[in-house]
């Protein structure tokens, strides 16, 4: 299992030649990203070191409280960063909170469901089972609740008149609006679905590389990827179901209007 | 109903057919709105937007039942084709017919128009208003929304005069 090779400062240091390479490319070209680059590549490294020190801390006292904690923390984070990703967010705490719990919902209980079901690892809080398990669940759970939220407004607003045209001869919120969350719904769950028929094949997924790098053998670390995609799956759909459907339900109303003065004005171009 | 652009004509169309927030009593045959739900509401007061939306590609896919579609768009002058016409290709008066034809068949007891004429030419015009005349006989109560006084003058038994948000009743021409 620990047949993996080491690496030091200095082999990191001349792997991040190849970014000051890039940088000169920049520079030559006048692309002017030189300076994002490095920032960026300076922000990685900086928050993995830290995130490397969080771990080391919280995978040595295992506990419930403190693995939950970090979990929230993750949750929030991700609701924030899918909120940014909006076109036209909605407007007050919807904005944050309908991400942030269709993402809190499915990706704990589908983390939950497979440290009790598949893993079962001694306490089942246990971090180090648990957290990498969950920020992989939540990574995908937040691009497709993200996607779905985006289309779905975005949509809402570019077939206004069809959607209000079906809403005048009598239709009901659901039936007036169901292409537009079917598309939501379909934007969604694609980049998974993608990515579950490209893996193996285009790509191999860096959960899997890591495991096989680290000295695992490549027919167990193929199980574990087998098991996470499942599981991305699965907690990206009902992530996306119940973040579409809120949706709907937050730009309806009871009198079966269409409220988009709950979406915020469009941001300045 | 006339009134200069921006008095809140449409405005006030949206808000009888309850497609926006709006407060206010309103009544159909003394029944008050907020008794009937929302969907039920529309299919009693029909509205036609100036520029009617379309949710689908061709025409057929907007009337439920086709069959008892045709019938009612033969009077109108459109042939059994008409189904595979997609949406794209239509005229400016033919959508406008064909939103008309929509929302009469649902079979509603009030029918608000929004400038339903603006853009049609004199045919057209007068194809809308005998078709129009024609329902207003058998019950059809109609609020229509025009800038042309003529038309006012035709097909007006009410004028109602739309000026910054306030609507006071003129006597017809």
């Amino acid at each position: 299992m620990n047949s993996y090779i080491a690496l030091s400062y200095w082999d990191l240091a001349a792997a991040s030649t190849l970014v000051f390479i890039n940088a000169g490319l920049s520079i030559i070209f006048r692309l002017r990203l030189h300076r994002s680059l490095l920032i960026a590549a300076i922000r990685m490294a900086v928050q993995l070191a830290l995130v490397g020190l969080v771990l080391t801390t919280l995978f040595s006292v295992v506990s419930l409280l403190w693995t939950g904690l970090v979990a929230l923390a993750m949750v929030l984070f991700a609701g924030h960063e899918a909120a940014q990703r909006q076109e036209r967010p909605f407007s007050g705490w919807w904005s944050y909170g309908l991400g942030t719990g269709s993402m809190m919902m499915s990706s704990v209980l589908v983390t939950v469901f497979a440290l009790l079901t598949a893993l079962r690892p001694n306490p089942w809080y246990d971090p180090r089972y648990a957290i990498p398990l969950l920020g992989m669940i939540l990574g995908n759970c937040m691009t497709g609740i993200a996607l779905g939220l985006d289309t779905l407004s975005t949509s809402l607003v570019s077939r206004r008149a069809g959607v209000e045209a079906q809403l005048m001869l009598g239709a009901t919120r659901q039936q007036a609006v169901a292409p537009v969350t079917r598309q939501a719904l379909r934007s969604a769950l694609m980049p998974t679905i993608n990515s579950m028929a490209a893996t193996g094949v285009v790509s191999l997924p860096g959960m899997m590389t890591g495991q096989i790098l680290g000295g695992v053998p490549p027919a167990e670390a193929v199980k574990y990827q087998i098991l996470v995609m499942f599981l991305i799956a699965g907690g990206t759909g009902l992530g996306a179901v119940t973040a579409v459907l809120g949706g709907v339900y937050r730009l309806t109303d009871g009198r079966h209007r269409l409220r988009l003065d709950r979406l915020r004005p469009p941001k300045p171009a | 109903m006339r009134g200069p652009s921006g008095a809140g004509k449409t405005l006030l169309l949206r808000a009888i057919a309850d497609l926006d927030p709006n407060v206010g009593l309103v009544t159909l045959d003394g029944r008050d709105r907020s008794t009937i739900a929302g969907s039920e509401w529309r299919r009693l007061v029909g509205y036609v937007p100036a520029e009617p939306g379309w949710w689908a590609d061709t025409v057929g896919e907007h009337f439920g039942e086709w069959t008892a579609a045709l019938a009612f768009l033969r009077d109108l002058g459109f042939p059994e084709e008409t189904k595979a016409w997609p949406i794209t290709r239509l005229s400016t008066g033919e959508r406008l017919r064909l939103a008309l034809a929509r929302a009469l068949m649902v079979g509603p007891k009030v029918l608000l128009l929004d400038e339903p004429t603006a853009a049609l030419d004199v045919a057209s015009v007068a194809a809308v208003e005998s078709l129009i005349n024609a329902r207003m006989r058998t019950g059809l109560a109609v609020l229509w929304v025009t800038h042309d006084g003529e038309q006012a003058k035709r097909v007006a038994h009410r004028l109602l005069v739309v000026e910054a948000g306030r609507v006071r009743e003129e006597a017809p021409e």
